[in-house]
């Protein structure tokens, strides 16, 4: 038999379905990989008790024909999601030792559908970063490596531990979150799927908050047909978060290989930027070219807002995580100074041993963008190009359908080589944050490989809650790459 | 140009004190304003905490829609503008009683606008108030610094409770016109049952805004809307009673007089009112201000209703104290001050109202202020504890208007049901105990004629005063024990002392 973790997520399915194989095995033969993929440091909690009990259940269910859409199926989840009674970090020292008493809705919801939890993954402290380096935990390590080069490679960020543990097969999907790209850039360094569906498609209740306005979670996973099936049991309206869309989820997977004869892609010509490795350009091409194949005419279109997307974003994003972060006081719970004097010095030490650099540049950032005399000329402004930017979308999406863009303007780069330099380390995002800025829906699907063997990945946006057009793209575009490249795996 | 208003002396001329006041009223609501939690009082410590009320991460507020139709129907009440689009924001500062980090409030686009209510002064006088807003926000948990040493704790069970914050104008002028508009704002809520008003539990509370100016600077503010010709003013914060609210404005009025007049100036400050000493402090100055760095909350969606939603909430409206004074002068013939007394008062509304239904109403109006409110006052009851039915009180008005007893013997059989010496019907108690009026012309002739034989000086004296029969109208009632009817009792008089 086959090794179970070689299996995609539809094949375990469908093989746990059958009976071909328990939930249980594949529990033990995904736990058993983790316990030896120390080195990439994708999970900060295993929870292998809570696996195996989950898994058990799950085979009870199966043993008796019954069981959710994901019964059975091991899965990782980004710790940015409260998990009842199992430690949530945050990736950040302040929230030492926080249990929840409470389960987020998206993971409720994979759990109602029969997934089995096993653990925790690795993320930059608050989402706040593209390289997974600003972790509490210490950085994920990419599993790919560039060829004849033993340099560790960041999985990009903030969703690293669960692009490198889709890649590496340390589960078979993953839950991620995207506020400026997090959840597209790092599977676009791991030759992963990943998926930033509409703003209100998934709730939002029980993760952790970065910047609220654009925070939208999603998966990571192996292939399209995986991204799909999980999105399905992610998504839905949830009374609980406000910005929440009541708007019925249709099913991802069945929109798999229809036509897509007649469709419009937009190719947006601003979507470059200086020192882009013209592999990517050329991929970019690639991708045009395939998706005229597949039938769909190829429309130019300008989106001359982008070159505003990145310092809004950087405006926006801060101002929100300076407040939502407030909460972090050392007062109800986590991490609080042992010396203090009064209130404020048990704040300030608090938050200063509590809070990582980048989380504090960001606080600092937000805090002054917000301030009396500073708000209209940053936060009121950034609001109003914030607007032209979805203005702009809405015009380009009379003309198409979907949009095709690359998914970031390098392949993973090693770690270490941008921290020293924030905004070299922003650009990452430059693709990526307008479809936040915007609240569409985007992914990133693997196309390609650079010349040093690393993973490149093309990105589609589609109007809000076009999810089906999009994960139709998607599958096109993943059929016509036909990547099938995985890492070697040196870390075992 | 109207006359400068209670102009107050200093040693350097006249002075004019102007005050502006920001309620907050806690909405009457089972659950809290963006949480399911009870908003119920007198819970123990950290009893009534939801999860978003104790700030949890991934928590996110969803407004109760309850708590928003209260808003909208106070701002119907208050004669405003209501803003079918609001928004929330968040005012952002650290406090342990405070775990979001930030308070949900509205700052730029309140659910309410502007508008206007009368006020009724002692004097009889109404003055007009102007309403700026009124907004709905959060409340904090309480911080307890006196339960140890060297710990404080904190009580969230308030953290998220709804407030509406009602901002004046600054059209008030004196502590009598700042008292009588909390006033009326606490008749309002409570008629509208949008607030229970009830302000030791601190469901209603207020700060005060105080500032003076030189007599005839106010008109010229009036007239140009420029704020420079009023005074710096100071915010005295949580002042929770109407009482202290009037000694706040007496106390700061008289207190920036003195420092303006030997030469210093105000300084624009929060201060604390000690109802101890009857002063107000320093709290913290402007320099200490906070930034809030208000923004809006994106967790939450603009609010936005439809005006069919609004047209519902006025339809539901029940009659406000301003058109029932106006209906009791009409439908009863009271006088102005009357009406209000009555009238701002929903409890003494209805009293007063079953007491006059079918009835004579300025006598049961009399008896209701007058022989009542006496009595209630003097036994420090409220009107709902009043030992005296209205359809008791009703029953006796009608022994006295269809002349079975006096209105000397109503008094006396009023005074034994409100002490609880008797109970039941008046007209059984009146049986009971013999109170009947003697209508007897028989019975009364002769009490006449006895007193008349009696005093023969007297039946000389009244032939030259008339007015004297009065001495022998009391004879006469003495004699009878007050059971006499007195329009019998002046007939048969006249007629035999030929008057």
């Amino acid at each position: 038999m086959t090794d179970l973790t070689d299996l995609s997520l539809a094949q375990l399915r469908d093989a746990l379905k059958a009976k071909d194989a328990s939930s249980l095995d594949a529990t033990e033969a995904y736990l058993s990989r983790i316990e030896k993929a120390g080195d990439l440091n994708a999970f900060i909690t295993v929870a292998a008790d809570k696996a195996r009990a989950m898994a058990k259940a799950s085979d009870e269910k199966l043993a008796k024909g019954k069981g959710g859409p994901l019964e059975g199926v091991p899965l990782g989840v980004k710790d940015l999601f409260c998990t009842e009674d199992v430690l949530t970090t945050a990736g950040s020292h302040i929230l030492d030792g926080f249990e929840p008493k409470y389960e987020s809705t998206v993971t409720r919801n994979l759990w109602r559908d029969g997934g089995v939890c096993l653990g925790k993954l690795n993320l930059d402290e608050f989402a706040m970063g593209s390289s997974n380096e600003t972790s509490f935990y210490g950085p994920v390590v990419n599993p790919w490596r560039a060829t004849g080069s033993d340099a560790k490679l960041t999985p990009g960020g903030s969703s690293g531990g669960s692009s490198a543990s889709v890649a590496a097969r340390l589960c078979a999907g993953a839950t991620a979150t995207d506020t400026g790209g997090s959840i597209r850039q790092p599977a676009a360094f791991t030759a992963t799927v990943g998926v930033k569906p509409t703003y209100g498609r998934v709730s939002r209740w029980g993760v952790v908050a970065f910047a609220s306005s654009l925070d939208q979670a999603g998966p990571v996973a192996r292939d399209v047909r995986d991204a799909a099936i999980m999105l399905k049991s992610m998504a839905g309206h949830d009374p609980k978060d406000s910005t929440s869309v009541n708007v019925a989820v249709p099913d991802y997977e069945a929109a798999l290989g229809a036509s897509l004869k007649g469709l419009k892609i937009g190719v947006p010509k601003e979507y470059r930027v200086d020192g882009m490795p013209a592999e990517i350009e050329t991929l970019w091409r690639s991708g045009v070219d395939w998706m005229k194949d597949a039938g769909c005419e190829i429309v130019d279109i300008s989106l001359p807002m982008t070159k505003y997307a990145l310092p809004v974003y950087y405006i926006v994003a801060p101002a929100e995580a300076s407040s939502n972060l407030a909460r972090y006081d050392g007062v109800k719970y986590g991490h609080r100074a042992e010396e203090y004097d009064d209130i404020l010095s048990m704040y300030e030490n608090t938050r200063a041993e509590g809070f990582g650099d980048e989380v504090k540049r960001r606080i600092l950032i937000g805090t002054y963008v917000l301030s009396a005399g500073y708000y209209d000329a940053y936060y009121l402004r950034a609001q109003k190009v914030r607007k032209r930017i979805f203005d702009e979308f809405v015009s380009a999406f009379e003309k198409v359908d979907l949009i095709l863009t690359p998914s970031a303007p390098s392949a993973a780069f090693e770690l270490g080589a941008k921290t020293a330099d924030p905004v070299q380390m922003y650009l990452n995002d430059v693709f990526t944050v307008t479809a936040n800025l915007a609240g569409l829906p985007g992914a990133s699907v693997p196309a390609g490989l650079d010349k040093d063997g690393l993973p490149l990945g093309l990105q589609l946006l589609a109007k809000p809650f076009a999810e089906e057009t999009l994960f139709k793209g998607m599958y096109a575009l993943e059929q016509a790459a036909g990547f099938d490249a995985t890492p070697d795996e040196w870390w075992a | 140009m109207s006359e400068p208003r209670n102009l107050l002396q200093g040693s350097t001329g006249d002075w004019e004190v102007v005050v502006g006041l920001e309620v907050h009223a806690q909405v009457s609501s089972k659950s809290k304003l963006f949480s399911g939690a009870s908003a119920e009082y007198g819970a123990g410590p950290n009893e009534n905490v939801s999860l978003v009320d104790a700030a949890m991460p991934g928590m996110l507020p969803v407004i109760n829609k309850y708590c928003v139709e209260q808003a909208i129907r106070t701002g119907l009440g208050l004669n405003a503008k209501i803003n079918n689009w609001s928004r929330f924001d968040r005012k952002n500062y650290f406090y342990p009683d405070l775990p979001q980090g930030y308070q949900i409030s509205q700052y730029k686009d309140p659910i309410v606008g502007e508008g206007e209510i009368e006020v009724e002064l002692d004097g009889g006088e109404t003055i007009k108030v102007g309403i700026e807003r009124l907004h709905l926000e959060q409340d904090a948990g309480k911080s307890i610094h006196d339960l140890s040493p060297n710990e404080s704790y904190v009580d969230l069970n308030r953290s998220g409770v709804a407030l509406m914050e009602i901002v004046s104008k600054p059209d008030m002028r004196s502590a009598e016109e700042g008292a009588a508009y909390f006033s009326k704002l606490r008749t309002i809520v409570r008629y509208l049952g949008t607030c229970d008003g009830n302000m030791e539990e601190g469901s209603m509370r207020a700060d005060v805004n105080v500032s003076v100016c030189r007599a005839g600077n106010y008109d010229k503010f009036r007239e140009t809307g420029d704020f420079s010709h009023l005074g710096t003013r100071t915010e005295t914060k949580n002042v929770n009673s109407i009482r202290f609210a009037k000694q706040v404005i007496d106390y700061e009025a008289r207190r920036q007089i003195e420092v303006l007049e030997n030469g210093g100036t105000i300084d624009q400050e929060t201060r604390l009112f000690d109802p101890k000493t009857g002063e107000t402090r320093t709290m913290r100055s402007k320099e200490d201000a906070h930034d809030y760095r208000y923004f809006p909350d994106p967790d939450l969606l603009p609010l936005e209703f439809s005006q069919e939603w609004v047209e519902e909430i006025r339809a539901s409206l029940p009659e406000l104290p301003d058109a029932k004074k106006h209906r009791f002068m009409d439908a009863y013939k009271l006088g102005a001050y009357d009406a209000a007394v009555l009238a701002m008062d929903k409890t003494k509304a209805d009293y007063f109202e079953a007491v006059a239904a079918g009835r004579d109403g300025k006598l049961a109006a009399n008896w209701v202020t007058g022989e009542l409110f006496g009595a209630l006052n003097k036994a420090d009851k409220d009107i709902d504890a009043s030992p005296v039915s209205a359809a008791q009180l009703g029953s006796l008005i009608d022994l006295i208007k269809d002349g079975t007893i006096s209105g000397k013997i109503a008094k006396d059989v009023f005074a034994l049901m409100f002490d609880g010496e008797e109970t039941g019907d008046p007209a059984e108690i009146v049986e009971k105990r013999g109170l009947k009026q003697v209508t007897d012309t028989g019975a009364i002739e002769k009490i006449v004629g006895d007193i008349i034989a009696a005093n023969p000086k007297q039946v000389e004296q009244v032939k030259e005063k008339p007015k004297t029969m009065g001495w022998f109208v009391g004879q006469v009632m003495k004699a009878s024990q007050g059971k006499a009817n007195p329009q019998a009792v002046n007939e048969i008089l006249k007629k035999k002392l030929g008057l």
